[in-house]
């Protein structure tokens, strides 16, 4: 029984008289609505906490990296670091160049965001505790990921400069490519899973299996290790970083898309990129490295969420360690990479994986 | 619920679809179109086609009208000029149409017709996708192999259409549109300059048809 | 449950602004989406069949439809492409080079 199904029992329970209380009980349909609402405010604050951190580390690692001590004056360690951030960035004047178009240069921010977020409701933390668990959640995520392009192009195009213009359709360009391979890469997981749901994705990565007689955890990271590195690879391509930020290569292109942007509204731009980051890793946490599971049995069902979040930060700390170590592909190499090598390879091992698995089908 | 939800999915449906139709910057046509698409999406979910669903948004939002965008945005399309007496016209024509189009649907619908007999309730443990990929391996293979030849074709021809051909005189200078957007190496957007160059633009770089000093 | 006549009333309206659509503009562009708005309501009409007569097979025509949408759209954009270069518009009314 997940934690929801008790709350949700819980609440129904309740000798509660206070008439609104009555009327959910006899309706189900809006107390579904309330209590889904309720698990994404919470699914929200939690996560947007997470990203808040996620720019604090980034600053800190990369700061360790470069042989300096990264912000450490606001709270303990800078952990208040964040908060001021986002002040600063509140109080900051909202600049908007004369002659662009106003509507589609106010919604791009929030079109960043938003399909991280939708793309992180199918995410199951632990056991029972995702906001929805449903039979096309990996679809979901593939289709918020085709969906998060058009931030980036409507925010370039919007903008009225040519830099952001470029950035902007150099992203479209990257991410449509590398979107190919993305997919590809995670029908391996679906021919070993048998399922689009994320909870049995999860579910079928629990227990141990044998490679050549050496023991492993059953996660497809250790049977389908060329797609974990594709998915990867795209990943990183995907949420514009570096290796692949050619859409905001500050060398040459001033900020990329989000060059006309200020206050609050490149606040969300930035907060995007690293939701997206987050949403990403998760991703990549229950397709290849057992979401919550664990080998051995160390915590009890209701703490195993732990597990997941451990994991997710060193995906995480990947992220971020390649920013600050690796230079920039050249446009005609990150177009190379995708299209002749990783979609073949990635189209190559779905072939292989479909053999190995009709291999193994009892018949 | 599900009524409620399908009359507000198919409102949003049709009244983007309209503005796709009416509003004269291309740009805000089709991201009226990408609503109208997830809408779509939206009722197909509702009517438990959860794959063709998010195979919708996928395909027609994800990747189809980022198509759609990306080439407004290299001809860089304004908002349409219209005016003169041909415009109502064709809007006189237009509306009239679809008027008609409507009613032969309102006198369709509004007579009697009944749909065939229905199969056996499908089974609710195979999963929507499961039952569609079994369908499309065994009673649809053969127009499922076709379709990806009529991909591949439309793939060859997208290409050679918008290549060009070599070596004609009045082919565009550039060989490829979007190196031209991507700024590798393109001397249109960022000019390279060596020691010793002058700042006038080279020959080369005047687009053709303007003669060079 | 949805009633099979909305479904297809929605379909039939979908159709035609999308009639209306192609009838209406002048810009190639948008006439090309307004192609498109009238296969979704062919689509929007197999799906809804598909869930009256207890069949997948609506649901996989939806399919193929996509997959050839696709592919038109692909090809479709390169001819617009080529046609703004050689005449610089994309306004049906100013493509009649075929006029006798």
């Amino acid at each position: 029984m997940s934690v929801w199904d008790r709350l949700s029992a819980w609440f129904l329970g309740l000798p509660l008289v206070h008439p609104a209380a009555v009327w959910l009980k006899a309706h189900p349909d809006p107390a579904f609505v309330i209590l889904t609402l309720l698990k994404i405010v919470f699914i929200l604050f939690v996560f947007l906490t997470v990203v808040s951190y996620l720019v604090w580390a980034e600053r800190k690692i990369c700061g360790r990296m470069q042989g300096r001590f990264g912000p450490n004056r606001v709270g303990i360690f800078g952990l208040l670091q964040p908060l001021a951030d986002v002040v600063k960035l509140l109080f900051k004047e909202e600049s908007m160049p004369g002659s662009v178009n106003k509507v589609i240069f106010s919604i791009a921010p929030g079109l960043a965001i938003v399909p991280a977020l939708v793309s992180f409701s199918v995410v199951p933390v632990g056991p029972g505790l995702a906001v929805t668990d449903v039979n096309v959640g990996l679809l979901v995520f593939l289709a918020m990921s085709s969906i998060g392009v058009y931030a980036v192009v409507l925010g370039g195009w919007a903008s009225n400069n040519k830099y952001a213009l470029i950035g902007g359709l150099r992203s479209a360009a990257q991410m449509i490519s590398y979107e190919l391979a993305m997919g590809i890469s995670t029908i391996g997981v679906i021919l070993l899973v048998g399922s689009l749901s994320m909870v049995e994705i999860v579910k079928a990565q629990a227990g141990w299996i044998h490679v050549f007689g050496l023991p492993l955890p059953g996660w497809f990271v250790f049977t389908q290790p060329v797609a974990f590195l594709i998915f990867m690879i795209t990943a990183f391509a995907e949420t514009n970083r570096t290796p692949f930020d050619l859409p905001e290569a500050e060398s040459e292109l001033v900020a990329g898309f989000h060059t006309e942007y200020s206050s609050m509204k490149f606040g969300l731009f930035f907060l995007g990129e690293y939701s997206n980051i987050i949403t990403i890793c998760a991703i990549a946490v229950t397709l290849f490295l057992g979401g919550w599971t664990w080998p051995w049995h160390w915590l009890p069902e209701s703490l195993q969420f732990i597990w997941f979040f451990v994991k997710l930060a060193v995906l995480v700390f990947v992220f971020i360690w390649a920013r600050w170590t690796l230079p920039r592909f050249r446009y005609d190499q990150l177009m190379d990479l995708g299209w002749k090598v990783l979609l073949p390879v990635s189209l190559g091992w779905v072939v292989l994986t479909a053999v190995v698995v009709y291999m193994r089908m009892p018949r | 619920m599900v009524p409620a939800l399908f009359v507000g999915f198919s409102a949003l449906l049709l009244v983007s679809a309209l503005l796709v139709v009416l509003h004269r910057n291309p740009v805000t046509s089709a991201l009226f179109l990408v609503v109208a698409f997830c809408a779509l999406a939206g009722i197909y979910i509702l009517m438990h086609a959860e794959f063709i669903g998010m195979v919708q948004i996928i395909v027609y939002a994800g990747a189809i009208m980022v198509l759609f965008l990306f080439v407004i945005m290299y001809l860089n399309l304004g908002a349409d000029p219209e005016r003169g007496a041909a415009i109502v016209m064709r809007r006189l024509v237009g509306w009239l149409a679809g008027a008609i189009v409507v009613a032969q649907a309102v006198l369709l619908l509004a007579g009697r017709w009944a749909i065939g007999p229905a199969g056996p309730p499908l089974d609710p443990s195979v999963g929507n996708t499961q039952a569609l990929g079994v369908l499309l391996y065994s009673k649809f293979l053969f127009p499922f192999e076709i379709t990806s030849l009529v991909l591949l074709v439309a793939m060859v021809g997208a290409i050679v259409i918008s290549k060009g051909r070599g070596g004609k005189p009045n082919s565009s200078p550039d060989p490829s549109p979007e190196a031209t957007f991507m700024g590798a190496g393109d001397a249109r957007v960022s000019p390279m300059l060596r020691p010793g160059d002058s700042i006038t633009p080279a020959a080369s770089i005047a687009p053709a048809g303007e003669e060079s000093p | 449950m949805i009633p099979q006549d909305w479904a297809l009333l929605v379909s039939a309206l979908l159709f035609t602004i999308g009639v209306v659509g192609v009838l209406v503009r002048r810009n190639a562009i948008v006439i090309f989406m307004s192609v498109e708005l009238m296969l979704n309501a062919g689509n929007l009409a197999f799906v809804s069949f598909a869930r009256a007569l207890n069949s997948l097979d609506g649901q996989v025509i939806v399919f193929f439809v996509m997959a050839v949408a696709a592919a038109e759209v692909a090809v479709g954009l390169a001819i617009i492409v080529n046609l703004f270069r050689l005449r610089d518009s994309v306004f049906v009314d100013e493509i009649n080079l075929l006029k006798g």
